[in-house]
């Protein structure tokens, strides 16, 4: 990676990777009520990273971003699981979601709605499985990776 | 309270996403998986005694109204069946930290248990056609993950057909469910089997209905589908193949049996009589499977098959005993497949080997496993006054008042192979000469297994001995599912 001449890929990247999480962040917060949404949104994430990955290679980006993906899967199915157990406290069936209007500093009037939870379940899953995946493929050649031990 | 009918579902995701956070610290998984499953099996228990006592239990999920929102059903079979499934995880939890290696069970295995439990449940409890499918997806990623652990080079090429055959059949359930969106407007069972009633279930339904079946028996392993599961099913270690063996493919002749009371049932001179056909090759070639290797797991494998095929019986014969008899014999093997799977993991680990050639004279060293495995064989077969027995009357009484001599008859001779196939592993394996080489000091471990087993033959007993008292709840189930009525009534006017 490091021999490469990769001008553009670099100075693209720093471009596109921050629109890429920009959007990402809109489409999650569009989700519940117009296209877009957790799953979109998580996707579009990961693909932000998965593209720094490829530009700054494996070893510079786990220093950058020392996040464990795996733990990032568990905790987003645990806050989606717990976001619809959630409605058990108030005597509504499973799932059932919720909204109301709030008046924020800064943002004004808002609407603020309970389905934004369970898409930020649906989020982490969706980074922690996509990155849990390519990482896993692209590394399995290291002495490091963790899958060969017991897979 | 509607929220009854969901919790089984949410208690097993939960133990699953807890137990994938500490994969590592064994000690605490292992205490995490115990308590849960207990706490599943007590509120199965709990959840099955206010279903029989009150009434069917509806969850329409975030409050839609069905048949617009997906309904979670506890009904009579499906809350049963909750019940049996609690149980097996339970043993299985006991079971796995003396079956499985130290690092297998730290590659996530109780989490995927749980997860793939969830994914069972949930399709014993769906009230909807799509969620059905989702379901079946849930318990498959989670069994694919079971399948390969270890990492074996057998296992990873027996997963790949596995893999290729479940994602088939998955493509093909996906695209059967668009078809009857498309002809009748609804994926709701309830909704369906009232628009499909109007409709007379004419022209094209009939034809979606044996793709349906189709897609079924390929999960159920019905002649001529099943060539997928021997191989695959005797790879993963024992703990998980009792899993599969008691639960998966119960998962297929369950969806069966519903679909084929609850929706398609106006056309049974069709879809009825093919599998007549079925269930009588299913039970033959299923036994000739067993008769033909010596290879222990293989056996209790191939025995899946005919069991499956006892099942269909009851449900082609489509009458009140023949139904009671497919219950019946559900439950009954759902629970001794697994202890029967747990017995020959048991056996495997005692004799060192799963070539029945190479054993001999284990009873010497292990007589309390050698006569669970009698009396196992025994409930299987069918030996009264165990299990299987009553079943197999059920639904011998229900093929011959309809005088179908030929299904009776290959009925009979099933049940007398199966129990040769499996007395052939206690005449081979525990007694006869004691064979040179048998692995040393696996006393203690052979207990830890066996303790599980012993409590699973322990209910199939009861299950046969105690048939005054199950024999009228699975009258009860029968006769909602012949009616229909009160389960439409539940999921749609309430």
């Amino acid at each position: 990676m490091k021999n490469y001449n990769d001008l553009i890929l670099r100075t693209m990247t720093q471009l596109i990777a921050f629109i890429l999480l920009g959007f990402s962040v809109y489409l999650f917060f569009a989700g519940h009520n117009s296209p877009g949404g957790g799953f979109i949104g998580g996707l579009m994430t990961a693909a932000a990273f998965i593209l720094m990955y490829i530009t700054y290679g494996f070893d510079n980006m786990s220093k950058v971003l020392p996040i464990n993906f795996r733990a990032v899967l568990t905790i987003g199915l645990l806050v989606a699981t717990l976001s619809g157990i959630g409605a058990f406290v108030f005597g509504e069936p499973f799932l059932t979601q919720t909204f109301g209007y709030f008046n924020l500093p800064i943002m004004g009037e808002t609407e603020l709605a309970t389905a934004m939870i369970f898409d930020l379940g649906v989020y982490l899953t969706v980074v922690g499985v996509t990155m849990t995946i390519i990482l896993t493929i692209a590394t399995d050649q290291k002495e490091d990776s963790q899958e060969q031990a017991g897979m | 309270m509607s929220n009854l009918a969901v919790l089984p579902i949410v208690i097993p995701l939960i133990a699953s996403v807890i137990s994938a956070f500490i994969p590592k610290k064994l000690g605490l998984s292992r205490f995490i998986a115990k308590l849960f499953a207990i706490i599943f099996l007590v509120y199965a228990g709990y959840l099955a005694w206010v279903v029989f006592t009150d009434g069917i239990i509806v969850m329409q999920a975030s409050g839609w109204a069905a048949p617009f929102g997906i309904s979670i059903v506890a009904d009579y079979l499906s809350v049963t069946l909750v019940l049996i499934t609690s149980i097996l995880t339970t043993a299985a939890v006991f079971y796995a930290p003396s079956s499985l290696s130290q690092l297998q069970e730290s590659y996530y295995f109780y989490t995927f248990m749980f997860l793939m439990i969830s994914g069972v449940v949930g399709a014993f409890l769906t009230g909807d056609l799509f969620n059905l499918f989702v379901f079946f997806e849930v318990l498959l990623m989670a069994s694919y993950g079971l399948i390969v652990l270890g990492g074996g080079k057998v296992q990873l090429r027996e997963s790949l057909k596995y893999v290729l055959f479940n994602v088939f059949s998955s493509m093909l359930f996906v695209t059967t469910i668009g078809f009857i969106y498309a002809s009748v407007g609804t994926v709701n069972m309830a909704h369906l089997a009232e628009r499909i009633q109007e409709a007379e279930q004419a022209g094209i339904l009939t034809g979606l209905a044996v793709l349906l079946f189709f897609v079924f028996a390929i999960k159920a392993a019905i002649f001529p589908l099943y060539y997928w599961l021997p191989n695959s099913y005797i790879v993963p270690n024992p703990v998980v193949s009792a899993l599969f063996g008691a639960l998966l493919t119960k998962v297929g002749i369950y969806s069966i049996l519903r679909v084929f009371t609850l929706i398609f049932n106006h056309d049974i001179g069709i879809t009825h009589e093919i599998f007549t056909w079925l269930a009588i090759f299913t039970m033959l070639f299923g036994v000739i499977g067993a008769l033909s290797t010596q290879n222990v797991k293989l056996i209790v494998t191939y025995n899946i098959i005919p069991a499956i095929g006892f099942i269909l019986m009851g449900i082609s014969l489509y009458s009140s005993a023949g139904i009671e008899g497919s219950v019946y014999y559900l439950v009954h093997d759902m629970i001794i497949k697994a202890a029967l799977f747990f017995l020959v993991g048991a056996l495997v680990v005692a004799a060192g080997t799963d070539d029945l050639r190479k054993m001999g004279g284990l009873i010497t060293r292990y007589p309390v496993l050698g006569w669970l495995f009698f009396i196992g064989s025994l409930v299987l077969a069918g030996v009264p006054p165990f299990s299987g027995f009553i079943g197999k009357i059920l639904l011998l009484r229900g093929s011959l008042e309809q005088e179908e001599i030929l299904l009776t008859v290959a009925a009979l001779i099933t049940s007398l192979l199966i129990l040769y196939s499996m007395i052939r592993i206690f005449v081979r394996g525990f007694w006869g000469d004691t064979v040179e080489g048998l692995p040393e000091g696996q006393n203690k471990k052979v207990r830890h297994l066996t303790i599980p087993a012993a409590v699973l033959l322990a209910i199939s007993i009861f299950i046969g001995i105690g048939a005054e008292f199950i024999y009228p709840h699975v009258e009860t189930i029968a006769n909602m599912l012949l009616d229909r009525a009160e389960y439409i009534n539940a999921v749609l006017r309430e």
